[in-house]
């Protein structure tokens, strides 16, 4: 058995603690990410959900932006949730304009695409690679992707809409697979944080 | 990859984990009490994750008296076009047909709040029967889970707003936490009892001592008028903050906003709370909650 991956979580806002206790649960060690030198001990990353505009500026005010650029170009593992997934895109729609995104993922994410709150969702999804059945899909004022690139990867659509995309070692969903006790996306991508190691 | 099958199920709105999914959402950030539409972009502009629109903020409720309702679906609106972070608005306790049009207006939280005049002096709203999550205040762990049973998604420490003064804030959060932590040490015998003295459901005392905090997200509001202040309550125990007053009552409110958002991700970092403290201006006078009359205590609506 090799050494379990060291998992960080970017810290700055959002549901930290339940990628934390997903991330574990999956068999890898997870920790709170903040800082760049935090960042540069870690194998791989999660962005959690939140509200991806004050990530993004907290991201910029503390000098975590091109650390997080960097480490994505360099091919470090990331799975970005919600507003993590947000911050994968290389360009988003219904943003503010100075929100900033790392990339990662070749694709246009639409910002609160399936609504405000009282649109928000629970549903069954299908999740290519993944057995055992569908995921459960939670979707909180959740992004859609409006389209991807030729080396992205659909791994989940939900009512004709693309929720669920991997581009080599990036991964994101519109949905919070933290929030529902099914390990099994976060299982996925230990998997790929092993792969690639 | 367009033979993957697309998923058909009929979606499930207005669920308990949807509704405590999107507090989680908001956890390690400060939402702000706001009045129009270029109060809620300054906000936004600040790194803000949410706002909470309503007509007078906390301090200018205590200065004008009377009765405090909801606010103009008009001026909601406004603020929802404005900016595009989470709208939460404020209901009076027991008002129902407040939280009704709320819902109706499309905010994405309902406080169901103390600052207001309350409607009903023996009910609270029946929040289960919304789609729009609620958020309540609770100044003991009794209060904050029969707002739970009651349907509440996310609870807030309710301090005394309008003060600037953080020591109700400080009281409230320390007495839910410490109400926590001697559950955890409980066997069951004795958690029959507690939920007896708590005045609240028996199901939902022992899921408190099992997971050892609220089965829903914990803000701190009600007095939090400096980055100091947001950090004090991250640490003893709040998932985020709530600032009311604090900011548009002080001396330049863009600047402070901005510093109550970093001192609340790095709560934990006393240079970087120094440095958000710098030149803020003057912040919100404050008043001393010892020399409140009785009847001018928010914190004691609710029950």
């Amino acid at each position: 058995m090799n050494n379990p991956p060291v998992i960080g979580v970017l810290a700055l806002q959002g549901d930290v603690r339940e990628h934390l206790i997903a991330l574990a649960a999956a068999d890898a060690v997870a920790r709170p990410v903040r800082r760049p030198e935090e960042l540069a001990e870690v194998d791989a990353l999660v962005i959690p959900g939140g509200e991806s505009t004050t990530m993004s500026k907290l991201a910029v005010l503390f000098g975590m932006l091109e650390p997080l650029r960097e480490r994505v170009r360099a091919g470090m593992p990331v799975y970005g949730t919600c507003a993590g997934m947000i911050m994968l895109a290389d360009k988003i729609l219904d943003g503010r304009e100075d929100q900033e995104t790392l990339g990662g993922i070749e694709m246009i994410v639409r910002r609160n695409a399936f609504g405000r709150q009282n649109e928000s969702f629970e549903a069954k999804i299908d999740f290519a690679g993944i057995d055992g059945g569908p995921v459960e899909g939670v979707f909180i004022r959740a992004p859609w992707v409006e389209s991807v690139g030729a080396s992205a990867e659909v791994l989940a659509t939900y009512d004709g809409h693309t929720v669920a995309v991997r581009q080599g070692n990036v991964l994101a969903t519109s949905f919070h697979p933290e929030l529902t006790g099914d390990d099994r996306v976060h299982g996925y991508f230990v998997e790929m944080v092993r792969a690639g190691a | 990859m367009s033979t993957l099958p697309d998923t058909p199920q009929a979606p499930e709105t207005g669920t308990a984990r949807v509704k405590r999914g999107m507090a989680e959402q908001l956890k390690g950030g400060v939402i702000m009490d706001v009045v129009n539409a270029e109060q809620a972009k300054i906000a936004e502009d600040a790194g803000a994750v949410a706002v909470m629109a309503l007509e007078r903020v906390p301090a200018d409720i205590r200065k004008d008296g009377g009765v405090a309702r909801m606010s103009d679906p008009n001026m909601i609106e406004e603020i929802i076009d404005a900016v595009s972070i989470p709208v939460m608005a404020k209901s009076r306790i027991g008002h129902f047909v407040e939280a009704q049009v709320l819902q109706s207006l499309g905010v994405d939280y309902i406080d169901e709040s103390e600052v207001l005049t309350p409607a009903d002096e023996v009910n609270h709203s029946d929040k289960w029967a919304f789609t729009t999550p609620f958020v309540c205040g609770a100044t003991n762990l009794g209060e904050a889970l029969r707002r739970i049973a009651e349907g509440a998604a996310m609870i807030r420490s309710k301090g005394e707003a309008g003060t600037g003064n953080v020591v109700e804030a400080v009281r409230h959060l320390r007495q839910i936490k410490n109400e926590i932590a001697k559950l955890r040490g409980f066997d069951n015998h004795e958690l029959y009892a507690a939920a007896k003295e708590l005045r609240a459901p028996y199901e939902l005392v022992k899921e408190v001592a099992e997971l050892g905090k609220l089965p829903v997200v914990l803000f701190s509001a009600g007095g939090v008028a400096t980055p100091a202040d947001a950090a004090l309550m991250r640490q003893l125990g709040a998932e985020g903050v709530f600032v009311g007053s604090g900011i548009f009552k002080s001396g330049d409110p863009a600047k402070r906003a901005a510093a109550i958002v970093k001192a609340t991700t790095f709560y934990d970092d006393p240079k970087i709370i120094a440095d958000a403290s710098r030149n803020l201006g003057e912040a919100m006078v404050g008043i001393n909650c010892d020399t409140l009359p009785e009847a001018e205590r928010y914190a004691n609506r609710g029950w």
